[in-house]
């Protein structure tokens, strides 16, 4: 990303909108991950839609429904639907059905580890799977908002109604319960496995530092947050939700506590989306109204992806080295871009 | 309101223990009429139609982090009608089936409430199935049937062949004694028209247009006026207007108020949202249509415990009756603090 150079003349955007590879998918897109090259479009219901940066696409049929979440690792795509089903599919295209509910369920949450361990929710359920195919189950007092794998050692943060159960499948200990009233949606892990965060049913943000189990109330925000992404290091936290992307503090040993969050790329529509760059200070943010920018963390320069044509800007994600850019949007549009 | 339509209705259907809820969601499934439903259950196995758009609930009430502590929430129903609308276009509507037991506010609280749930979704009804035979007992020991009957936009009383007439009209009394604006249907195995309980716009407030009592057909022929209620009344005491029992059912009632003198807005919104604050957890439905001083618009307002909703419908048409009528049904209504309070709102 060596290229990001908002230009010299602050009243007109740079814009890179000619360069991107139109995809027109037909499908609602739930989200985009790349498995090495190739993005991976996660339809709404159904199918993925795989495309190179050359813009050819292939489809594989996933589900028979809805597909409701989905985690990639890198090398390969876990989703799961409301068929009760968890596929993967790998960097090839080709599917593996996980696991399937016995009752039907619909498969609400997943999360992958880097050891190779599959994590899956159904109700008030969370599953574990290792590579060996052993897999262990914990039940939580409510239905299942979110997971998530820390970054260091097996240990599963599953959230839930007024809190968080953290989760060591190998180890015979209780689980650590970290409270907060209210219901809690998806959970993250700071990088550097020092903090917490959720993102609430009513528009705030909840985290804990971990050492301590002490609070860290993020609200503010005019909407619900959907997308959260740490930018490199974990640096910051940039959140959705708001119509400029909130963007937590968390360098210091007290992460945001006290401080106020950076408050960047101003739009006249909602942010839907963010997804931070793998290597280098830059976001790229999707809004409510179709428009897609690449913003520098640093001073908030941005680069215009895509124009504001149409729905929500739906999914957003880079390859591992930075050098693709993937959106998609709630009508079935979609695009990729090389940096 | 082409946005309005264009989301899709939500029908809550509930009705205590062994009503025939189930019976008249199969009826809905079954039944020839080219529309897809997807059903919300919260027991498998029931519904005896093959539909992979059935979805089992867990009836999981949640309170609100707002401080108020009625502002009780469906999360499941969150999740779910998140999960729903990513197959939007493969169904026409949606049907919410609550235990016999559920309370209907959290439901229509979900749709207050939450944005998204707002943006794709909209609440048409609460359809409540009652059974004739048991009601009256019922209404006696559990305060969950008696909720459901006061919170009903639509009664379906069922097992209507289970009963003697006299036993009927005692019944259908009690019923009009909780709630006098819910239409009522009187069934056999749950065989009603299924216009009559689905797509119903209850909540819409553009289809707020005359709240009136809806009176029984049969032995009904007198016009009477249920604004007169007399609260001096003993319990259970019973007077006959033409053939028809009234009840006035001892904690649950319904209050009407009712003004051909414009309101003054700058009184009437502070009071009516003050009332709500202090008196929501009694109130369970609100409805109104206002005439403002000096607004030539109609003004409509709808509400569930706490919460509103409220805005301009349309003009007052030439040679109408500018007349406010606002609806209270609630539990141990203060009824003369409410209409003391209301009176102070009219513009002198």
């Amino acid at each position: 990303m060596k290229e990001f150079d908002p230009g010299e003349a602050p009243s007109s955007i740079v814009s890179i909108t000619d360069r991107v590879k139109q995809l027109p998918l037909g499908v609602a897109v739930g989200s985009v991950h790349f498995l090495g090259d190739r993005a991976f479009f996660v339809g709404a219901e159904e199918s993925v839609a795989i495309a190179t940066a050359d813009g050819e696409i292939t489809r594989t049929e996933t589900h028979f429904g809805a597909i409701l979440c989905a985690a990639s690792d890198g090398k390969r795509l876990v989703t799961g639907g409301d068929d009760g089903k968890l596929i993967a599919i790998d960097a090839k295209g080709e599917t593996f059905t996980i696991a399937t509910d016995a009752k039907r369920r619909w498969i609400d949450n997943v999360a992958l580890h880097g050891d190779g361990t599959v994590a899956w929710s159904a109700g008030k359920t969370a599953f574990v799977r290792n590579p060996k195919g052993e897999e262990k189950t914990f039940e939580v007092p409510s239905t299942v908002g979110g997971l998530a794998f820390a970054p260091k050692g097996l240990r599963l943060a599953i959230a839930h109604y007024n809190g968080v159960t953290l989760w060591f499948p190998n180890m015979a200990a209780n689980p650590e319960f970290l409270e907060w009233a209210g219901s809690h949606l998806a959970v993250s892990f700071s990088p550097d496995n020092k903090f917490l965060v959720t993102a609430m049913h009513e528009a705030a943000m909840h985290g804990w530092r971990l050492a301590d189990n002490r609070h860290m109330r993020m609200s503010g925000y005019p909407g619900r947050v959907r997308s959260m992404s740490w930018s490199v290091g974990g640096k910051g936290l940039a959140t959705s939700g708001a119509d400029t992307v909130i963007v937590w503090p968390f360098t210091s040993k007290d992460g945001p506590m006290g401080k106020e969050p950076a408050m960047l790329a101003p739009m006249p529509a909602r942010v839907a989306v963010v997804a931070c760059h793998p290597k280098n200070d830059i976001m790229a943010v999707g809004y409510a109204d179709g428009t897609v920018l690449m913003v520098r963390l640093e001073d908030g320069a941005e680069i215009l992806v895509r124009r504001n044509a149409g729905p929500t800007v739906s999914a957003l994600g880079w390859n591992a080295k930075g050098t693709l850019l993937a959106f998609g949007t709630e009508d079935g549009d979609a695009g990729i871009v090389e940096m | 309101m082409a946005e309005a339509s264009q989301k899709i209705p939500v029908t809550v259907l509930t009705g205590y223990l062994g009503a025939g809820k189930t019976t008249l969601l199969n009826r809905i499934l079954s039944e020839n009429h080219g529309k897809k439903y997807a059903v919300i259950v919260n027991e498998f196995g029931e519904i005896g139609i093959d539909n992979d758009l059935i979805i089992g609930a867990d009836e999981e009430v949640f309170e609100m982090n707002n401080g108020c502590v009625c502002c009780t929430v469906r999360g499941d129903l969150v999740r779910i009608l998140d999960g729903l609308m990513k197959r939007k276009g493969k169904f026409d509507a949606i049907i919410v089936e609550t235990t016999g037991l559920a309370d209907p506010a959290p439901v229509a609280q979900t749709f207050f409430v939450d944005e998204d749930v707002q943006k794709n979704a909209r609440l048409d009804a609460v359809v409540t199935v009652a059974d004739a035979k048991w009601l009256s007992d019922r209404l006696k020991d559990a305060p969950e049937a008696k909720n459901q009957i006061a919170f009903a936009d639509v009664i379906v009383l069922n097992k209507t062949d289970l009963v003697s007439k006299p036993e009927l009209a005692e019944v259908e009394a009690r019923i009009r004694g909780i709630n006098p604006y819910a239409k009522l249907h009187r069934t056999e195995r749950c065989q009603v028209g299924l216009t009559d309980v689905l797509e119903r716009g209850a909540f819409d407030l553009d289809r707020i247009l005359e709240i009136e009592p809806d009176f029984l057909e049969a032995g009904d022929e007198h016009d009477h006026d249920h604004d007169h209620h007399h609260h001096d009344h003993h319990h259970h005491h019973d007077h006959n207007h033409g053939g028809l029992k009234h009840y006035h059912d001892e904690d649950m009632q319904s209050l009407s108020l009712r003004s051909e003198k414009p309101l003054d807005p700058t009184k009437f919104m502070p009071w009516l949202q003050n009332l709500v604050a202090t008196e929501g957890q009694k109130i369970l439905r609100s409805k109104g249509i206002l005439a403002f001083t000096g607004d030539d618009d109609r003004y409509v307002f709808q509400g569930v415990h706490m919460m509103l909703e409220g805005d301009h419908q349309r003009r007052w048409k030439d040679g109408e009756k500018r007349e406010s009528r606002v609806v209270f049904i609630g539990r141990e209504l203060p009824e003369q603090a409410i209409r003391d309070g209301f009176e102070q709102c009219i513009t002198t």
